[in-house]
């Protein structure tokens, strides 16, 4: 099959963001594709655009890490004039002003979610067209597909951090199970009170679903299995 | 082009003023991605903006009308922006941005009491726009306006107004793919705005013909 190496970058994705008593939790998959090929098994989709307010990015890799430069470069602006740390609700507002002034351009859908010390953990969901929607958790690329049934049935109001935790990485990896474009290893980060923290979830070490089996080193271990034999035709 | 769309508002005049329902649904394609969104808001004091069609150009025309009330609190003369005078600015704006062939994707309703008159109004993508007793969106205009052809009166009384809306909004919700059962239903009279809290409503499934679709004719639907 002809890889078409022209073809844009595109981060099939599945991206989330939870909101718990306390802030945030985002989670994304890590797999960016042009066209049918893997480009990065291992790309962070979770940008940084302040120390309290992180972006998930999904879509045209080009169009959202450029929205995501240019919001970044003016919060930075903005906080030094403003003297102190500003707030997600302005960040997600410069987001969507991006996102709907230059709508028949761009092909980019965002979560943006942080915390601040006037309204606390608090996540906006901006999708294609440049809407801004705040809600309790939101979901957004490829791979979202397949979670609403997901999050309709295994989201609650107040979950602690641990728990909003591992409902994020159950989702992502639900995902990439079922979707082509999202895969490699699920990245999340926490914001709240204390700061930011980092985790990473390794391909391997994800749960297992329906129809796949454990990973073997190889067929030679397998003890009971004496290779395979003969077809009878 | 529209990527996240509202769907149907529908409006009636009613005794004391006038009487606006639309659902919370906003729907990307043909899922129905978000389901609490308030596609109705009041307008200074007077006015109720319901819209349908691509919800980031309405929270655009949101913000226009937020910097046009702005203007005119600043001039702090007594006077303040009726139901009218805001439907002819987005009529205008509206018609403009169409010219340009860059329209604002929405189809608006605009509702008002003031100084004791009442005022329903609509405006659409391309800037049509007039006003009427009764008036809809999008798929209200096929369901919605036959029945309140037939049943709107003069001088209906509160109840009976939220009545005839929340059966407009139960056809819409069978037969719309895009209807999502929470609905808020707004009024406005002399004394102000109120939306209500976001509700949902009763749907009826017991016809015998449901239950048994293909008696006496099997392998029928």
């Amino acid at each position: 099959m002809e890889i078409d190496a022209d073809a844009p970058h595109s981060m099939g994705t599945t991206i989330i963001g939870v909101t718990y008593n306390g802030g945030v939790v985002l989670g994304a998959d890590s797999r960016t594709s042009t066209g049918v090929y893997v480009a990065n098994r291992a790309s962070d989709k979770i940008t940084q655009l302040t120390d309290n307010v992180y972006v998930c990015r999904s879509g045209s890799a080009a169009d959202s890490q450029i929205v995501s430069d240019y919001v970044r470069y003016f919060l930075h602006q903005h906080t030094i004039q403003l003297g102190q740390p500003a707030t997600v609700k302005v960040a997600a507002n410069l987001v969507r002003l991006l996102a709907y002034n230059n709508k028949n351009m761009l092909q980019t859908g965002l979560i943006v979610g942080g915390w601040d010390k006037y309204e606390g953990g608090k996540i906006y969901g901006i999708p294609l067209g440049g809407t801004i929607i705040e809600q309790p958790f939101a979901i957004g690329g490829s791979g979202s597909s397949y979670l609403y049934g997901f999050f309709d049935q295994a989201w609650k109001e107040g979950m602690t951090k641990d728990e909003a935790e591992q409902l994020v990485v159950k989702a992502v990896s639900l995902a990439i199970a079922r979707d082509g474009a999202s895969g490699g290893v699920v990245r999340t980060v926490i914001i709240n009170s204390e700061g930011v923290t980092r985790n990473f979830y390794p391909g391997d070490k994800l749960p297992l679903w329906y129809e796949e089996l454990e990973p073997q080193f190889s067929l030679l271990d397998i003890p009971s299995s004496p290779g395979p034999e003969p077809m009878n035709i | 082009y529209p990527y996240v769309t509202g769907t149907s508002v529908v409006g009636v005049k009613y005794k004391d003023g006038i009487l606006m329902a639309s659902d919370m649904g906003a729907s990307y394609g043909s899922t129905l991605r978000y389901k609490s969104v308030e596609r109705m808001k009041p307008i200074g004091k007077h006015s109720l903006l319901g819209a349908s069609g691509e919800i980031s150009d309405f929270q655009e025309i949101l913000r226009y009308l937020d910097e046009l009330i702005l203007y005119d609190n600043m001039w702090d003369d007594g006077n303040s922006l009726g139901p009218k005078e805001v439907h002819s600015y987005l009529t205008r704006v509206m018609y403009n941005r169409r010219n340009k062939f860059n329209p604002l994707w929405n189809s608006l309703v605009l509702g008002g009491v003031k100084n004791g008159k009442k005022y329903l109004g609509t405006v659409s993508m391309i800037g049509v726009h007039f006003e009427d007793n009764h008036v809809a969106t999008g798929f209200g205009n096929h369901l919605a306006r036959p029945i309140l052809r037939e049943e709107w009166r003069e001088d209906l009384s509160y109840e009976d107004g939220v009545k005839l809306l929340e059966k407009c909004m139960r056809v819409l919700l069978y037969r719309d793919r895009s209807a999502v059962n929470k609905i808020q239903i707004a009024k406005i009279t002399e004394e102000g705005v109120s939306i209500s809290k976001p509700y949902s409503l009763r749907t009826f499934w017991e016809f015998n013909a449901f239950r048994n679709p293909t008696v006496g004719a099997e392998g029928s639907w």
